[in-house]
């Protein structure tokens, strides 16, 4: 469905952030990247989306398709449009519009107004904490409920991709978990194509049907979800597990590093 | 009753103001460009309008349809051929623009349809009017309805209407209204438009009011006041803080003129616009940093 072809992404002409990020992600699937900051796992999102061009960053090399479109070539507008939409890192909600307001702003490409009504029905549906606050002020919510508005108001442009960047960033274990399983139920309900960024690695693989590890603009490593759980440098360096599966001694790093492997 | 009297023209005279102050908000809260040639895009509206009228004999109905629609594109061609190129430039780029328009504008006008002072005449009976006890000036009544209706109608499109919803999004956060599906750029432009339709507004009412030639910009002096008192980017506000500068400087003009003999009216928005700048400046109404806690 979605194919990134050895993009190379630079900055202002001259910071080169992603150095050739090979990515396929398959219809119906959930696929995750996960890697520390600055990684370029928000950039690899914005270059799909196209929103680099509005922070002055170009696709310089390689391709990014979309079922055959060319997406490093189009508007943003244009890419909402073929059926992508992300979720921005840190919520962002519109916090002087309303919780209906914000969902139809989501809901700006499509012009079938009884069909946007029944659009944010099904949401509420997902998300029956947000009906509660319908007509508070998105500011006002909590992050919780502004994380799930964000999700809904993506979803209101009828996205067979859905790009998600740190749901789970500044929120309580058990509303991670409880966002996670609704994402989980749009992937297997809906059929909803899902890429999902995050630091939550055990969240995100647990998920996750494919993963891969992106380090310093590359991706480094990818593979199965439930492979890259059983991996031995996952483990030690996302999920702070050292290789017998037991909790990590802070005495021991004192002497020995795991050196990572895909650097050799 | 006199400072009643005072009191209600100043309201009268302050509903204008708020109407070309609105023009500005429109600008600043869709695109956050200062827009200092607000009073001149009044101006060539009240030429345009007085030109087709005086110089070439148009009905007034076919010169309020030129008026509108030359304003209208007038505001939108500003945007798409000067504003859009200076997107992401500093603060400082795009007001320097703004001011060089406010030039061209000054310029232009006269250089079109000549310096002399133009009549403007509008159907409207004139002279005064006694409302009870106190006295009215006709046609301020009739143009602080007009001004009513504008901002209910405003105030209708932005609550009710995808294109107003779209353009507070805009407001709110740009990066993401693009991600979105909303078209930026054109909203921009089309902020300009609005903005445009406004300064017809004002320029058949205040044209009316002063006569039209260059010195009609001057009524744009007023707008800062307003907007710092009301805040930039609040329509409400705009419409308050007009009031409250007409009314003070109307009757601080009462109190003061007959003991100085004049000029009062011409400063004392700026005082308090300075008050207002040290107490608060982010005025009346300005857009509420929300914060949770």
């Amino acid at each position: 469905m979605l194919t990134l072809n050895n993009i190379e992404v630079i900055f202002d002409n001259i910071i080169l952030v992603l150095k050739g990020v090979f990515l396929q992600v398959d219809q119906g699937k959930i696929v995750t990247l996960v890697g520390s900051n600055g990684a370029g796992k928000t950039t690899t999102l914005k270059s799909i989306s196209g929103l680099i061009k509005t922070e002055r960053g170009r696709v310089t090399r390689g391709s990014i398709e979309l079922d055959g479109h060319r997406l490093d070539r189009i508007d943003p507008s244009a890419i909402v449009k073929l059926g992508v939409a992300q979720v921005f890192e840190g919520r962002r909600v519109f916090e002087h519009l309303t919780v209906r307001e914000n969902l139809l702003v989501g809901a700006h490409t499509q012009s079938n107004l009884s069909q946007i009504r029944q659009d944010i029905e099904r949401i509420f549906n997902y998300f029956p904490r947000l009906a509660e606050r319908v007509n508070v002020k998105a500011g006002y919510i909590s992050g919780g409920e502004q994380q799930m508005l964000a999700i809904g108001r993506g979803l209101m442009s009828r996205p067979r991709l859905l790009l998600l960047d740190e749901p789970s960033l500044g929120l309580a274990p058990l509303l991670v978990e409880e966002i996670f399983s609704i994402l989980k139920r749009l992937n297997q309900e809906e059929g909803l194509t899902i890429l999902l960024v995050e630091q939550n690695v055990t969240m995100a693989l647990a998920i996750a049907d494919e993963g891969s590890v992106m380090e310093n603009g590359k991706i480094v490593l990818s593979g199965p979800a439930e492979k890259l759980r059983g991996n031995d440098d996952i483990k030690e360096f996302y999920l702070g597990l050292s290789e017998v599966g037991t909790k990590k001694s802070y005495r021991d790093v004192k002497h020995y590093r795991r050196r990572k492997r895909w650097l050799s | 009753m006199y400072y009643v009297e005072l009191m209600i023209n100043g309201l009268l005279v302050g509903i204008l103001y708020s109407l070309i102050a609105l023009g500005f908000v429109l600008i600043y809260k869709a695109s956050d460009v200062i827009n200092f040639a607000q009073g001149e895009l009044v101006m060539f509206a009240g030429y345009v309008l007085a030109a087709s009228l005086q110089l070439y004999g148009f009905p007034l109905a076919l010169a309020i349809v030129l008026g509108f629609s030359s304003m209208i594109i007038l505001g939108y061609a500003i945007e798409r051929v000067v504003l859009q190129h200076l997107i992401g430039r500093p603060a400082v780029a795009v007001i320097m623009a703004t001011i060089g328009l406010a030039a061209f504008l000054q310029g232009l006008a006269p250089f079109l349809w000549g310096p002399e002072t133009k009549n403007l005449p509008l159907p409207i009976p004139e002279g005064p009017v006694f409302l009870g006890p106190i006295l009215f000036s006709q046609i301020e009544i009739y143009a602080a309805l007009l001004a009513l209706v504008c901002f209910g109608l405003f105030g209708l499109f932005f609550t009710k209407s995808r294109m107003g919803l779209a353009l507070r999004a805009i407001a709110d956060d740009q990066q993401v209204s693009q991600a979105m599906g909303i078209n930026v750029k054109l909203y921009f432009a089309l902020a300009w438009g609005l903005a445009g339709t406004v300064a017809a507004v004002g320029g058949l009412v205040w044209g009316n009011l002063l006569g039209v030639d260059v010195q009609l910009a001057l009524v744009g002096l007023k707008v800062f006041p307003v907007v710092i008192l009301g805040g930039l980017d609040s329509i409400v506000g705009a419409m308050v803080g007009g009031l409250i500068i007409g009314v003070v400087e109307s009757i601080a003009a009462g109190f003061i003129d007959p003991l100085v003999g004049g000029g009062t009216k011409d400063f004392t928005p700026y005082i308090l616009m300075i008050l207002v700048l040290m107490i608060r400046p982010y005025g009346l109404f300005g857009k509420e940093q929300i914060e949770r806690v």
